[in-house]
């Protein structure tokens, strides 16, 4: 009986039908507008205009997964930072000369123009001041030729005491590393890199044979087990010969005074890394009074290089510029979260009659403005985790490459996520206000 | 019958109106209403003090020419405006003085809208638009589903549900525009020019089916037109002109057929 009005050729059947079934009234109202529906909408409405959402979300997109892929590369950089100086050693205090004044960055001046104001005695009066220190390693290095039977090479010759492959925890691959004894009565004996055995003997045997030092036969005692870059030169290409016949016979490293001999460094490990400042304090101290310095440091002819401290600086650096990176790419997310205004505010405009529709048949201000902003907050939100995939993906990419292992952190998530969240809510609100505030009859009459 | 005075609902009242009503009682009282527009400089005076009464059940078509008012007092009627002057009181609601979201809560609760352009959702199938203003009430999903396939029923789109409104002719749209006026139990069924799109056949089974449904089902029926022939099916004309009542009469119902429900202009 209720088919009867579809027949449309009768207009009598018709008035008859109509009435048929009868409504019920509608009791019991829940009152609220579910947030199932609101959502619907938001969704029925952004599916209509795929191409158009989509380019909207893009803007999320770029800035999202651009500030993500910047903090964690950010953060990975940091890692493999903080991981070379930490296989260099964070206990570890690096003495090298430096001339009053100026601020030699690091050890990296040690071959440089940098006058050698460091001697043997610094050395040995450092070691009696018994601190709680696992050794402390005077060394002299200069570029020279190593001539083999079949080869020769420029290499950093570093003449050092046995601590220094303590200090630096360097291990023999094969053969073995000089001896105390063997240093003091400057035996010509020689420690190669596995590079620079490599270079001279190729696969051959290194271990016993003879190389030539500036004019000094040294016997080939070992060969140390390969130890990759250490940040200042790698150990693989060094030679390692005991310090007194570097600075006795290959050299000639006598101090003005005759008294002596000079040392070009002078490398303490700490037992503790946490005695490192009041060890650096100590031998500060010791130095200046040794060298004849003004206690205020001006006239230091020395530096201490502390290397966590220098870790600190590093790391704050990397942090600082992570930090800015990611502020210029969260600019882009700025610009994303302008896009979507631009187009939320003219969705508003196209859809004028839809909101006078709705709200002539009872929505409220309210609902309108949620609706829009729920639609904002799903387009950006939408576009906050398809960008931290992208993000996520990037940093995945440039991990593969080996270049850096750059891990996605949770927080770095939660901003993005947050961000994208809050540019949805803050350029969401104003095309929302403007739709709830529609007046319904002027909406309804709008073409 | 009882009134509750509006000021004492909740945020969501119960209709007590649905279905038959007693038909003496009050469904529209109408005192001097007035309206005036300010355009820059100039003052449009829209409504010069309209009175009247509607009590429930009755059929009743409000004509003019374009300029009377006609438009300025459906607006009123529907509650999308609040007049200058004067008082309104529906279904028992005082309503000149409420504020936006109290006026958004009436049109939910006491009145269903036809318009002249159907005014459907068009991405949304039948169903959804007849649903939509269930919605606004937060009308659980199953029972607004129910609801609205018995109000595209009762006006014989239920064949037509899940079709959306580029796939039905305006006659068929109309019928789905009268179903979702219809699913909220409204007091009141306020059509703006209902016809004004329509041919003559189509516009006299949206007549009809506006017709049946105040007769069969004593829902109050206000048509607002510019169609004598359309005003020819409400019991009761009201005729503005220049901003006031100039007559309220019952003119005879014109005998149904296709010569005499030719256009006129």
């Amino acid at each position: 009986m209720t088919a009867t009005v579809s027949n449309l050729g009768s207009l009598v059947p018709a008035v008859q039908a109509a009435p048929a079934e009868m409504l019920p009234p509608l009791e019991a109202d829940a009152g609220a507008f579910s947030l199932t529906e609101v959502m619907r909408v938001a969704f029925d409405s952004l599916l209509a205009n795929k191409t158009r959402s989509f380019l909207t979300m893009l803007g999320v997109i770029i800035g999202v997964a651009s500030v993500v892929a910047l903090l964690s590369l950010g953060d990975g950089a940091q890692a493999s930072i903080t991981g070379e100086v930490q296989s260099i050693g964070t206990n570890l205090l690096t003495i090298i000369p430096s001339s009053p004044g100026t601020r030699a960055m690091g050890p990296g001046s040690l071959s440089g123009n940098t006058p050698q104001t460091l001697s043997l005695d610094d050395a040995e009066a450092i070691s009696a001041l018994n601190l709680p220190v696992t050794g402390v390693s005077p060394q002299f290095s200069a570029g020279a030729d190593i001539v083999a039977a079949a080869a020769d090479k420029n290499a950093q010759v570093v003449g050092t005491t046995p601590a220094y492959f303590v200090v630096n925890e360097l291990y023999p691959a094969n053969g073995s590393l000089f001896t105390e004894t063997q240093e003091r009565s400057a035996e010509p004996v020689v420690v190669l890199g596995a590079n620079l055995a490599k270079d001279l003997f190729g696969n051959g045997q290194a271990v016993g044979q003879t190389v030539r030092v500036k004019d000094v036969a040294l016997r080939v005692v070992g060969v140390l087990a390969p130890k990759g870059s250490n940040g200042f030169g790698s150990v693989d290409d060094q030679a390692f010969v005991p310090l007194s016949l570097a600075q006795q016979r290959m050299f000639g490293a006598r101090t003005p005074d005759g008294n002596s001999y000079r040392v070009g460094s002078i490398s303490v490990a700490a037992q503790n890394p946490a005695d490192l400042t009041s060890i650096e304090d100590r031998i500060t101290v010791l130095l200046r009074e040794r060298h004849r310095t003004k206690a205020d440091g001006s006239t230091d002819d020395f530096r201490v290089v502390n290397m966590a401290s220098a870790l600190d600086t590093l790391n704050s650096v990397t942090t600082i510029l992570t930090g800015f990176l990611a502020a210029i790419a969260g600019i882009s997310l700025l610009v994303g979260g302008i896009g979507i205004m631009n187009i939320m505010l003219v969705s508003v405009s196209e859809r004028t009659r839809e909101i006078g529709l709705r709200k002539a048949v009872g929505a409220r201000g309210q609902d309108i403005l949620v609706q829009f902003i729920v639609e904002a907050l799903v387009v950006s939100v939408t576009g906050g985790v398809i960008g931290l995939s992208f993000g996520a993906l990037i940093a995945g990419l440039v991990s593969l490459s080996g270049l850096l292992t750059a891990t996605v952190s949770l927080s770095s998530v939660a901003l993005a996520l947050g961000f994208s969240l809050a540019v949805g809510l803050f350029f969401g609100i104003y095309p929302a206000r403007r739709a709830a505030r529609l007046n319904p009859i002027d909406a309804l009459r709008h073409e | 019958m009882f009134f509750v005075p509006w000021s004492l609902c909740g945020e969501r009242m119960i209709s007590k109106t649905g279905g038959l009503t007693i038909m003496t009682d009050s469904m529209i009282s109408v005192t001097d209403l007035r309206k005036v527009y300010r355009m820059g400089e100039v003052e449009v005076q829209a409504l010069r003090g309209v009175s009247f009464e509607v009590v429930k059940g009755e059929f009743v078509a409000i004509i003019g020419h374009s300029g009377s008012g006609k438009s300025t007092l459906m607006n009123m009627l529907g509650c999308l405006d609040t007049p200058t002057g004067g008082t309104y009181r529906l279904d028992g609601v005082e309503t000149q003085d409420l504020g936006d979201d109290d006026l958004a809560l009436v049109r939910s609760i006491k009145l269903g809208f036809v318009f002249q352009q159907y005014n459907l959702l068009p991405r949304q199938t039948a169903l959804r638009n007849v649903e939509m203003p269930l919605i606004y009430r937060g009308v659980p999903a199953a029972r607004r589903k129910a609801r609205a396939a018995m109000a595209l029923r009762m006006v014989g789109m239920g064949e037509r549900m899940e079709h959306r409104p580029n796939e039905l002719s305006g006659g068929q749209q109309q019928r789905v525009a009268i179903a979702r006026a219809l699913a909220g139990s409204p007091s009141l069924l306020l059509a703006d020019e209902p016809t004004g799109a329509l041919d003559t056949k189509t516009s006299g089974e949206i007549m009809d089916i506006l017709t049946s449904l105040n007769r069969k089902q004593g829902l109050t029926v206000i048509v607002v037109t510019h169609e004598p022939d359309v005003a020819a099916y409400a019991g009761r004309v009201l005729t503005l002109r220049d901003g006031q009542l100039i007559s309220d009469s019952a003119p005879r119902r014109a005998v149904a057929g296709p010569q005499t429900l030719e256009r006129s202009i």
